[in-house]
């Protein structure tokens, strides 16, 4: 049965929308939430804050997540800051003026009513924050600071030092601890979502394993939120956390939710190099330093080769004899590019031979213009922490030589397809934050993640889900000895068993290193059609290979850490191919997809709006069946589509 | 580097618990500490899967299980006492950012899990951290609904008050105070969010009740007492200061003595 993509846009003018839908949306009234149950997968900004807002509106709401406290997901690590059309500083900015430079900076391929729409909201997400005690940045005189971000042209940017995913978190995380102890939110720490429930085709609960003790649960509710966050770490390496993983939405995928545009992954530009190959993780140095910091690479190969012989430090290299090249090839931007475009030119200047470490896979950001301007001191309280931490990784201090940075697997713009009411293709099971697709086209701008994370969370879901919930006040309680129950439950044990019973000669993460190799090849910074099958087949053979000769250590009813990474991995070497077919069909570049076959002349990304200004939503048919390519147009009536344009 | 690694061993909560060796070797310097576990836990499963070294009697206990996630030192997740110091013997970093370069090549290193009765050990180092999730839920907030808050410039902040609020709430909740604390006390936990809210005009309206709340739900839940030692602000991976314990302490009195 093939899905039909329904937007659910509004009809009327762009501006006036989403107040005209929010109108005549239905409510539930008060008495009658009490009786709707609610779960939502996930704690991050998403996740927390639209379980704390849910049950603030008096719903039953179930919240989990995989590790031992809501406070610990990944939404933590976000260091820079979230953007809103606030123009306090008169530099003339506006809710139209956000909007536009998200699109743009998504290179034109995200719907523009949910854009706008997150740019409306912008600005009462900075209220709520700074209502619950979020410690934003001040002036002297006690008002809000900004920063400015890349592929914006005004200073919107509000932010915590180098921890505002940190604070937007805890914020989110203390209205949910509030609702928690009001009793309209349970938490289920150290659950791990592996299947949802369908009852005669809608979203009716969850099967979850009990991380602590191994025993598989069933819950039931009238509606799903899934606020999970991307697959970023099917390239193993990347900036997400270790247990970050997509296997949430990958089952939503697998019971007839659409996924689109998978081939969107964001490479973040400033990331701190990898230093061998025992490494796990990658750590990423915020976006805000190229406020400050300039990037740069010797002009001079013998430079180059003294360096990595460190026959001399970077500030030995004479100003003349520097390229800054993102100054020098985007002379209205200059360093402030979008990641995709910063992440290419330094990819470009590596394979060009000029990268500045050993491996060859680095170049500088500099802050010497920026220390001699405003000051060692004021440098240090922009950046402190993260200088310090760059200074803990590498041992180098960042206020004498310039920090060594390189493009790394950062955010995941493509995900579960939602409807303008963030609603999949599944009814009564919701997608949020990182986890849809919906805001960031094929790029997200820097500072976008936390804002969308906190709209869909408190100000749009908890509207939209309330227009579903409205015909369904009369259902029963979900009842989990339901055959759907059931079966579901049975064949996740199943699958437990069978990867505890291969007892092969292959760890999991042997396997999912070689998974990242072959991303990173095939499917990263630049892909091309043959690349791209090759990459499949790769995906496929190692797919076969995992489920042949996996080891997986320990037992099920325990705490196993093995077999929560061996069933999040046999997701990802799934969802690493679907990445891969996206990619193959997006025959353009646009944004983090970069197509070698289409490019301009100077190696900008060339897009083919004639035949791809559309969203690519993928069904599931089956296992080791194609799965079906369905196309939402993308319709812009309020901005000119234009090429991408940060040189002038 | 070739280290030898002195590691807690448990199979669960009930279980007895019980020191295992493991020696690795080649470790870069430049790896992190849980990167040298993953290490470790790698050759662990290796013996697991090879069945000549399972006959000549080389059975471990599985690969070591330790709590981890972002690596970069700010989710709190990561909770090892290491050679006897929470977090390990570098300064102001969790165990995630601390470096194999910090130990002297050959070093016999000891790693355990957070020792303290809030925090109960659900196998090898992964403790229950849950308790810390209780004490804000009893009151760690400002009570504000969604929507229908002021515009954010109408609420005027100190911007040292707010430089000072942020200090406190770089609290990560990773547990390194109470499991250092002789006491076994939370009170540096507690007195990080009750400061951080205190200094904000926003939290100022509910500081009194929220300070009481916290520190009978800390009591409660066995957390033992402050005696000033001061040795959670030395093992603080964010360095919050004791200086929050006296806000707190002045908050917690004025309430009782208003009441």
């Amino acid at each position: 049965m093939a899905k039909e993509l329904i937007s659910k846009i509004p009809e009327g003018p762009l501006a006036e929308k989403w107040t005209e839908h929010k109108a005549h949306m239905r409510v539930v009234n008060p008495g009658n939430k009490r009786k709707l149950d609610i779960i939502v997968v996930g704690t991050g900004l998403g996740g927390a804050s639209a379980a704390a807002s849910l049950g603030e509106l008096g719903y039953n709401v179930k919240i989990f997540c995989i590790s031992d406290s809501p406070r610990r997901a990944h939404s933590i690590a976000a260091q820079g800051g979230i953007n809103a059309a606030k123009n306090y500083q008169n530099d003339n900015d506006s809710v139209y003026r956000l909007f536009y430079e998200t699109i743009k900076g998504g290179d034109y391929r995200a719907r523009e009513a949910n854009v706008y729409r997150l740019a409306q909201v912008s600005n009462n997400i900075i209220d709520q924050c700074v209502a619950q005690g979020v410690p934003f940045a001040r002036e002297y005189g006690g008002l809000l600071a900004n920063r400015s971000f890349g592929g914006a042209t005004v200073s919107r940017t509000f932010y915590a030092r180098g921890q505002t995913g940190q604070q937007l978190l805890l914020g989110a995380y203390a209205a949910l601890n509030r609702q928690i102890a009001e009793g309209t939110v349970k938490s289920y720490p150290r659950h791990e979502m592996l299947d949802v429930v369908l009852i005669n085709g809608e979203a009716k609960g969850i099967i979850a394993r009990n991380l602590v003790t191994g025993e598989i649960e069933r819950f039931g509710a009238h509606a799903v939120v899934i606020a999970t966050g991307g697959y970023g770490n099917t390239y193993f390496l990347s900036t997400n956390a270790m247990n970050s993983n997509g296997s949430a939405a990958w089952q939503c995928y697998k019971k007839g939710a659409c996924f689109a545009n998978p081939c969107y992954a964001q490479i973040h530009p400033t990331c701190i190099p990898v230093h061998g190959d025992q490494q796990c993780k990658l750590t990423l140095m915020s976006e805000s330093l190229r406020n400050d910091g300039r990037i740069w690479v010797p002009k001079k190969l013998e430079d180059v080769a003294k360096l990595r012989k460190k026959e001399i430090l970077p500030s030995d290299i004479a100003e003349e004899d520097r390229d800054y090249y993102l100054e020098r090839r985007y002379p209205a931007f200059g360093n402030l590019v979008p990641r995709d475009v910063a992440s290419r030119a330094a990819k470009e200047r590596c394979d060009a031979g000029f990268g500045v470490n050993e491996t060859g896979l680095a170049v500088f950001l500099d802050f010497k213009t920026a220390i001699d301007r405003i000051g060692e001191d004021k440098v240090r309280e922009r950046y402190g922490n993260l200088f310090q931490m760059y200074e803990k990784i590498t041992g180098t201090n960042p206020y004498k030589q310039p920090m060594m940075i390189y493009p790394a697997i950062h955010y995941t713009m493509g995900g579960i397809w939602v409807d303008y009411n963030l609603m999949t293709t599944v009814p009564g099971l919701y997608a949020i934050g990182e986890a849809n697709f919906s805001d960031h086209g094929a790029n997200r701008l820097g500072a976008s993640a936390l804002m969308q994370g906190l709209a869909d969370g408190y100000f749009v879901l908890p509207a939209t889900i309330g227009d579903y919930l409205a015909s369904h006040f009369k259902d029963p309680k979900t009842d989990t000895n339901a055959p759907e129950f059931v079966e579901a439950e049975k064949a996740v044990v199943e699958k437990i068993n069978k990867l505890l019973s291969i007892k092969g000669k292959r760890s999991v993460d042997s396997i999912h290193k070689e998974l990242g190799h072959i991303m990173w090849e095939y499917v990263g910074m630049a892909r091309s059609a043959e690349g791209l099958k090759e990459g499949i087949e790769k995906i496929k053979a190692l797919r076969a290979e995992f489920w042949q000769n996996v080891y997986v250590a320990g037992d099920n009813f325990e705490f196993n850490q093995e077999l929560e990474k061996a069933l999040r991995l046999a997701d990802f070497l799934e969802i690493g191919e679907l990445m891969a077919r996206d990619a193959l069909n997006r025959n353009e570049s646009c944004g983090g997809h970069f197509r070698v076959e289409s490019q301009t002349e100077d190696g900008e990304t060339k897009r083919d709006d004639e035949n791809y200004m559309y969203v690519a939503a993928w069904e599931y048919q089956g296992e080791d069946v194609e799965p079906l390519l369905h196309k939402e147009p993308l319709i812009y009536e309020n901005i000119k589509i234009a090429t991408r344009n940060y040189k002038d | 580097m070739d280290f030898k690694l002195k590691i807690w061993r448990q199979k669960n909560a009930k279980a007895k618990g019980h020191f295992e060796t493991y020696e690795v070797h080649d470790i870069e310097e430049d790896a992190s500490f849980l990167e040298m576990l993953d290490i470790l836990n790698e050759q662990l499963i290796r013996e697991g899967i090879d069945p000549v070294a399972v006959d000549k009697g080389c059975q471990n206990s599985g690969p070591v299980s330790f709590d981890h996630d972002c690596r970069e030192g700010i989710c709190g997740a990561c909770s090892l006492y290491i050679d006897g110091r929470a977090h390990g013997p570098d300064d102001e970093v969790t165990t995630c950012q601390l470096f194999m370069r910090k130990f002297k090549d050959g070093a016999t290193i000891t790693v355990e899990p957070w020792r303290s009765k809030g925090f109960p050990v659900i196998k090898d180092l992964v403790v229950n951290r849950g308790a810390y999730d209780k004490i804000l839920q009893a009151g760690g907030y400002i009570s504000v609904r969604t929507g229908g808050v002021p515009d954010a410039n109408s609420i005027p902040v100190p911007k040292p008050a707010a430089d000072e609020s942020m200090d406190a709430a770089a609290c990560i909740g990773c547990g390194a105070c109470a499991a250092t604390c002789k006491n076994g006390s939370a009170m540096l936990f507690v007195a990080a969010r009750v400061s951080s809210l205190a200094l904000l005009p926003q939290g100022r309206v509910e500081a009194a009740r929220r300070a009481k709340a916290m520190v009978a739900k800390m009591d409660e839940l066995g957390f033992g007492a402050c005696t000033n030692t001061r040795a959670c602000e030395m093992e603080c991976p964010k360095h919050i200061t004791v200086n929050h314990i006296a806000r707190l302490n002045r908050e917690f009195l004025s309430a009782k003595f208003k009441d």
